[in-house]
């Protein structure tokens, strides 16, 4: 969002690291390194599924009610559920307070986030009712919308919901030159390019693919390489969060 | 040939892969097959068996998810409306139940003469049997029958619906054992709802708690024994 505006910070330095030259970037992370990640599933009692989800500073908050009978009746698929989804960012997830109502930017990535969870999702199995999934982006550092679908697909999983495979997302960059993994706001805003990938890593598809700004042919490969890689991690993290809401209870059990 | 890339019994999550071959057979819609690869798509407790013939079966209970209505299943419902000839029921599913007055009555109906609401109200709960339900329509249900019909005391007690079949047990073991030690009548409505009709107080409460205990606990291994041991100690603890 917002172009570079004002004195652009030095993004990228390359330092000598056992007899090579790497570009090692603001943060202090590699080109190829994820931010700290964090995943928590179930954190809410009123929705039938939800999960947090923390890249770095960005931290979202998805819930997943359904599937459940759909309102207004006129909405409902005689063969199939439908998935209704809502991005958006609280007012005080930005730097500058941004206003509550949905932009152009929110509509868009809401329908794009649904398009990518109607892949998976096995909404044959549920005729005639509605899925919704609300995102609401806490604390905005860039990456917002993989951030959202990780959580998202986390939820739906939660509340029992039949899915192909679980999604996981991640932004490729390119930074001064250089292709960078998980792309936070302040490389963003200084960007060649841009690129939010979202992958359901078993089945090998992609669900969902971005690109702001150039990419030469080569680079979009190793940048698609790069995404995999960071998704193949984010994919794992998933699956153990999920396991771990199992595992916590059994202790509990066990203690009695 | 035939390999399992899981335990029997273990937690499986959507994306893991079950199975690979050919000679399986597969007891679960939640179950997808890739070319000879079969993969779970919910989270849920896998079942793995070795048939007579060789062939494994492999099947999911799902840990979570919602009320999906079959035939011939005992539910609890909310009557939520009243329509001319029928009664519309929240079956804590997403379908409604449809309460036809041929269910309730055996004899010919006016409406222009009788009321519907002389013999069920909004509000009412009833113990009720899904007669009916495809893809189509909703679920139609019946009350009657032996047990079934309006219920008149006792408490509902609302847990997930996938929980459910913990509560039962192996061919009733976990009811049967809660029926025993506290003495309480109870009806396991497959949709999540459970009627709780006790002797007293104190039972009653130990029978909701032990309930709760089976939802939150329900895929650990050992529990029947540990919820009587549960419903024992609070028994002695209240002095009941």
């Amino acid at each position: 969002m917002g172009g570079g505006a004002g004195e652009k910070p030095v993004l990228i330095r390359w330092e000598e690291r056992d007899g090579q030259k790497v570009a090692v970037r603001h943060d202090g992370r590699l080109a190829a390194q994820l931010r700290p990640i964090r995943m928590e599933v179930g954190v809410l009692s009123n929705a039938d599924g939800s999960a947090l989800v923390e890249y770095g500073g960005t931290r979202v908050l998805a819930a997943v009610y359904g599937p459940r009978e759909a309102h207004p009746r006129h909405m409902a698929l005689p063969d199939r559920a439908v998935i209704r989804c809502r991005y958006h960012m609280a007012p005080f997830s930005t730097a500058e307070r941004k206003t509550p109502a949905p932009t152009r930017r929110e509509v868009e990535l809401s329908k794009v986030i649904r398009e990518a969870l109607e892949a998976v999702v096995l909404t044959e199995l549920f005729p005639r009712t509605a899925i919704d999934v609300y995102m609401e982006v806490l604390q905005s550092d860039g990456g917002t919308r993989t951030a959202a679908i990780t959580a998202a697909s986390l939820a739906l999983a939660d509340a029992g919901i039949a899915m192909r495979d679980l999604v996981a997302g991640v932004a490729v960059g390119k930074v001064d030159g250089v292709l960078v993994l998980d792309i936070d706001e302040i490389e963003d805003n200084y960007a060649e390019a841009d690129m939010p990938v979202a992958m359901a890593p078993n089945l090998g598809r992609v669900l969902l693919l971005q690109l702001n700004g150039v990419l030469a042919h080569d680079e979009f490969v190793q940048a698609m390489e790069l995404a995999r890689k960071g998704i193949q991690t984010i994919y794992k993290l998933q699956k153990e969060a999920l396991r771990r809401k199992y595992v916590e209870v059994v202790q509990e059990g066990d203690e009695q | 040939m035939v390999r399992i890339h899981v335990q029997s019994r273990s937690i499986v999550l959507p994306g893991d892969i079950i199975a690979e071959g050919n000679d399986i057979v597969v007891e679960s819609p939640f179950i997808e097959r890739k070319g000879n690869q079969y993969y779970a798509t919910i989270t849920g407790l896998v079942n793995v068996q070795q048939l007579e013939d060789g062939k494994y079966k492999i099947s999911i209970i799902p840990l979570e998810g919602a009320y999906i209505p079959k035939s011939g299943d005992i539910v609890i419902g909310l009557v939520k409306d009243i329509g001319l000839t029928h009664w519309e029921v929240d079956i804590a599913s997403p379908y409604k139940g449809i309460l036809t007055i041929q269910e309730v009555l055996d004899r010919p109906f006016n409406p222009a003469v009788d009321s519907l609401k002389k013999y069920l109200d909004v509000g009412d709960y009833i113990v009720a049997k899904v007669v009916a339900f495809d893809r189509a329509r909703d679920p139609l249900l019946t009350i009657k029958g032996k047990g079934l019909g309006r219920i008149v005391e006792g408490s509902i007690v609302e847990i997930k619906p996938s929980r459910i079949p913990r509560v039962i047990g192996k061919k009733g073991s976990m009811v049967n054992m809660l029926m025993n030690e506290t003495g309480c009548e109870i009806v396991v409505g497959q949709n999540g709802r459970i009627l709780v009709n006790c002797p007293n107080k104190d039972l009653e409460e130990i029978a909701i708690l032990s309930i709760k205990k089976i939802e939150v606990e329900a895929h650990t291994t050992g529990l029947t024994e540990r919820v009587r041991e549960f419903i024992r100690e609070e028994k002695a603890r209240r002095g009941v």
